[in-house]
């Protein structure tokens, strides 16, 4: 079934991504919070609109802000951003690492029902609160905890996505490592392009040759190159109808119509049954491309959830841009690159840029705007085809948005 | 009785002084990893000092240091709280082993206390009288099983041992400051010494994760042997240079040399101001009564009888002694004629600076020790200074040979068993690049 009718996305605007990294991060010293970052995001979007009182609705993407930061609801944390939104619906979504595409799709949602015209999507994590190793725990809660936490390792989910990553070296033999230090490579490269990036500042001068560290540092298979940082940051992006988008003040070339939008969860409870695949997110791309009756060709750019190298050779498998087995050797060839010819996360992904967990969905969908509109600066690549896609996940693999935009 | 059943009961005697803390802080942590790995066994950690506020500044001290110990050996914890079903994430553990650790700790300001510990270590007053009277008391209270380490830097343990009836049971086993940093413990076996003591000390000095030197028992050891005769050389180079330059800009000049053109961390000064000026007088007094009065200085104990001591002050921060610190540099310098401090931003300072000539090339200590090419660097130092260009390369010069022939002599006297172990214990326990038994000068 195609969207019932046309819901446009406008108006992004995202912040740094803050930790370590960024020559601005201090571990000791105090540190902007929650507010401070849903008012940078929600007001630069807002700033580019005539008035706000025209948003109906509120959306935050957060995941885990009540250990983080100690903080629960965090709809009632948008009115602070604009008196406008006072006493406006406003509600908080949580799908771990995907939290920011549910509230993407939530407010998509909302606008679908008739109910309203114009909604604020804001995504937001501050994780640098506490010791990487209990910011552990906290993420840990993207697993089964009752199930799977206590047997296991100190580092939850980088041991998850080891496993993965040996059983896909087992597959597919030493290209997996050399690809995983290639997609690092790629990633910074790309965030040295991108002010707003953890990675900006980064200067090692032979990045793959960092990549290339023999894994056993952070989990068995994984070195620390291969993982996203620990990151602060806020996305915020406005969901509109064509009605919605008039009353703004927007033309429509300055926004991407969202032709194709799926939402999957698995069950958290199971095992995933394949470690070298991504079921669930190849299920949510192959949905969200039938809902836009658009075959993978017509499609130029691409923003995949790399919150590990691996998870970015295994996204290209889930969207089907390399056969299973083949996405190491896609990297390896170059056509991720952002000359290539099929662009992955131009603005550095969740390894270049930052993975500020709940702000991740909606930055992707924030960066595929601004390369589709022509607004991207720095990181602009030639987008040749008319369609951008985002693939965000939850956990491992137990939660998947995707969605299909088009300028 | 193995090194973990030595360790279910152990004390520290002056557990609350600057050097008794570190090495309760190992213990204590030692005990808590030995309860874990053995549920079934109680680890008791005796904190034997005079004073219940500096104690329980102590506990709380120690609560403090569990945390991080635990983060880095997260894994370890991990499997060993494995069958703890109430303890899931990592923040649950690392809070359980700060309990765990509290619960080891038995403070009190009673020597009675460690009646039945199996080792006693003792962190006293570097005073003879003061640890005769401790180990005395102990020997009556403990039971013969009981061994004792003395953090003693200067005392002789086997003239100790027997005037206080532990005859065959002390060693000597000295950690550098601060004990929980510092990879060097100076093992000092006493000539009756139980060698089933000193197994035990070399194993539980490995699983503090120290390295140990051997020293002989005699009075100040390597590390004080050296120290305090280098300390002696830089005062008596400034009591000479003190009637043509004026005694606070010789100070200045002294403290330049023996800490740039030695390419040391401190210099001369600040290191008997660091470790408290009260503090050397105490180890000159013991090594001079073993080994002749010329081991003395008379400012020294002018500086004391004014009440100038360095040292710390309650929170870590240096006291003035030779000279007053700024974030770990010297500020300003003592002067005998006013009592006051001189500044050293000020133009007589670099007046004073110039008469040394030109400045070494090489990097200061701290950026040398991480320099790839540091070894070549020296080398082009100490080319330099055979073929000196000014007073400050002249007097780096002697104060490098004084410093050489030092640890020549401790190794002909017996106190260290070869120039190696001598360059170790200055290495290791003083942080210096190189060690001062070299022919770089010849």
């Amino acid at each position: 079934m195609p969207m019932p009718r046309p819901v446009f996305l406008a108006a992004g605007a995202t912040t740094v991504s803050l930790g370590p990294g960024r020559r601005e991060f201090r571990p000791d010293a105090p540190r902007p919070g929650l507010v401070h970052y849903m008012r940078e995001a929600g007001r630069a979007t807002l700033a580019q609109i005539a008035d706000p009182e025209r948003v109906d609705e509120g959306v935050v993407g957060n995941f885990m802000a009540a250990r983080f930061n100690r903080q629960g609801h965090l709809g009632a944390l948008l009115a602070q951003i604009h008196p406008a939104l006072e006493y406006r619906a406003a509600l908080r979504v949580e799908g771990a690492c995907a939290s920011g595409g549910l509230a993407l799709a939530t407010g998509i949602r909302s606008v679908l029902s008739g109910l309203a015209e114009v909604v604020l999507v804001v995504g937001v994590e501050v994780q640098n609160t506490v010791k990487a190793l209990y910011g552990a725990d906290y993420l840990a809660g993207a697993g089964w905890y009752e199930g799977e936490r206590k047997e296991g390792p100190a580092f939850f989910f980088p041991g998850r996505f080891s496993r993965r990553a040996g059983a896909y070296a087992a597959r597919v033999g030493p290209a997996a490592r050399e690809a995983m230090a290639r997609w690092y490579q790629i990633a910074v490269e790309n965030a040295r392009l991108n002010p707003e990036a953890q990675e900006y500042h980064n200067t090692v001068p032979d990045l793959l040759a960092l990549g290339r560290t023999p894994p056993g540092g952070v989990a068995e298979y994984l070195n620390l190159a291969d993982c996203s940082k620990v990151s602060d940051g806020a996305a915020a992006i406005l969901v509109a109808s064509a009605a919605g988008l008039d009353g703004l003040g927007l033309a429509r070339r300055e926004a991407v119509e969202v032709v194709g939008l799926a939402h999957c969860a698995a069950d958290l409870t199971t095992p995933p049954p394949d470690l070298t695949e991504l079921g669930t997110c190849r299920r949510a791309a192959s949905q969200a491309m039938a809902m836009a009756g658009l075959a993978m060709d017509t499609v130029g750019l691409f923003e995949v959830h790399d919150c590990f190298t691996i998870s970015g050779l295994l996204c290209l498998e889930a969207l089907g841009l390399a056969a299973p087995g083949a996405g190491a050797e896609r990297v390896l060839a170059g056509d991720t690159v952002r000359t290539g010819p099929r662009p992955v996360n131009p603005g550095g992904g969740l390894v270049g840029y930052g993975h500020p967990t709940g702000a991740t969905g909606v930055r992707m969908a924030v960066d595929l705007w601004r390369q589709l509109t022509g607004r991207a600066g720095g990181v602009q690549v030639e987008v040749a085809k008319e369609h951008g896609l985002m693939l965000n996940m939850g956990g491992d693999d137990k939660t998947a948005v995707a969605l299909v935009l088009k300028r | 009785m193995d090194l973990t059943d030595r360790l279910e009961h152990v004390a520290v005697v002056g557990a609350a002084g600057k050097m008794g803390r570190g090495i309760a802080q190992l213990l204590a942590l030692e005990l808590t990893w030995r309860a874990l790995e053995h549920p079934d066994r109680s680890f008791v950690l005796d904190l034997i000092d005079a004073d219940d506020a500096a104690l329980q500044a102590l506990v709380r001290f120690l609560h403090q240091q569990a945390a991080p110990a635990a983060e880095k050996q997260i894994h370890r914890l991990r499997r060993l709280y494995r069958d703890r079903p109430d303890l899931v994430d990592n923040e649950d553990m690392v809070r359980a082993f700060g309990l765990e650790l509290l619960f080891r700790l038995r403070p009190g300001r009673t020597l009675a206390l460690a009646r039945d510990a199996r080792l006693v270590f003792e962190a006293a007053f570097e005073r003879e009288a003061t640890k005769t009277a401790i180990y005395t008391e102990l020997a009556g209270l403990c039971g013969p099983d009981t061994w004792f380490l003395s953090n003693t830097s200067s005392l002789p343990i086997q003239a100790m041992s027997e005037a206080c009836g532990l005859r065959g049971r002390m060693l000597g086993f000295h950690f550098y400051n601060p004990p929980a940093v510092q990879k060097l413990v100076e093992l000092i076996r006493p000539r009756d010494a139980d060698p089933e003591l000193v197994r035990l000390a070399d194993a539980l000095a490995r699983a503090l994760g120290k390295q140990t030197v051997a020293s002989a028992d005699i009075a100040g050891f390597i590390g004080n042997g050296h120290f305090v005769r280098d300390g002696l050389f830089a005062i008596r180079t400034l009591e000479r240079l003190a009637p043509r330059f004026g005694f606070v800009p010789a100070l200045h000049l002294v403290e330049q040399v023996s800490r740039d053109w030695l390419v040391r961390p401190m210099g001369c000064f600040q290191l008997m101001d660091f470790v408290g000026l009260d503090v050397v007088q105490q180890i000159l007094r013991v090594m001079a009564g073993h080994l002749g009065p010329e081991l003395h200085s008379d400012l020294l104990d002018r500086m004391l009888e004014r009440g100038v001591r360095g040292g710390q002050a309650g929170d870590g921060s240096p006291r003035p002694g030779f000279q007053t610190y700024r974030q770990g540099r010297p500020a300003g310098i003592f002067d005998p004629d006013t009592g006051e401090y001189a500044a050293l931003d000020a133009p007589w300072a670099r007046a004073a600076e110039a008469q040394l000539g030109p400045a070494p090339e090489a990097h200061a200590w701290k950026a040398l020790r991480q320099a790839p090419d540091c070894a070549a660097q020296l080398a082009r130092h100490w080319k330099r200074l055979r073929q000196p260009q000014g007073l400050g390369d002249t007097l780096a010069r002697e104060h490098f040979l004084a410093s050489r022939q030092i640890g020549l002599d401790l190794v002909a006297q017996g106190v260290a068993a070869s120039a190696e172990a001598v360059n170790q214990v200055l290495t290791l326990g003083f942080f210096h690049l190189y060690g001062p038994i070299s022919d770089a000068l010849e």
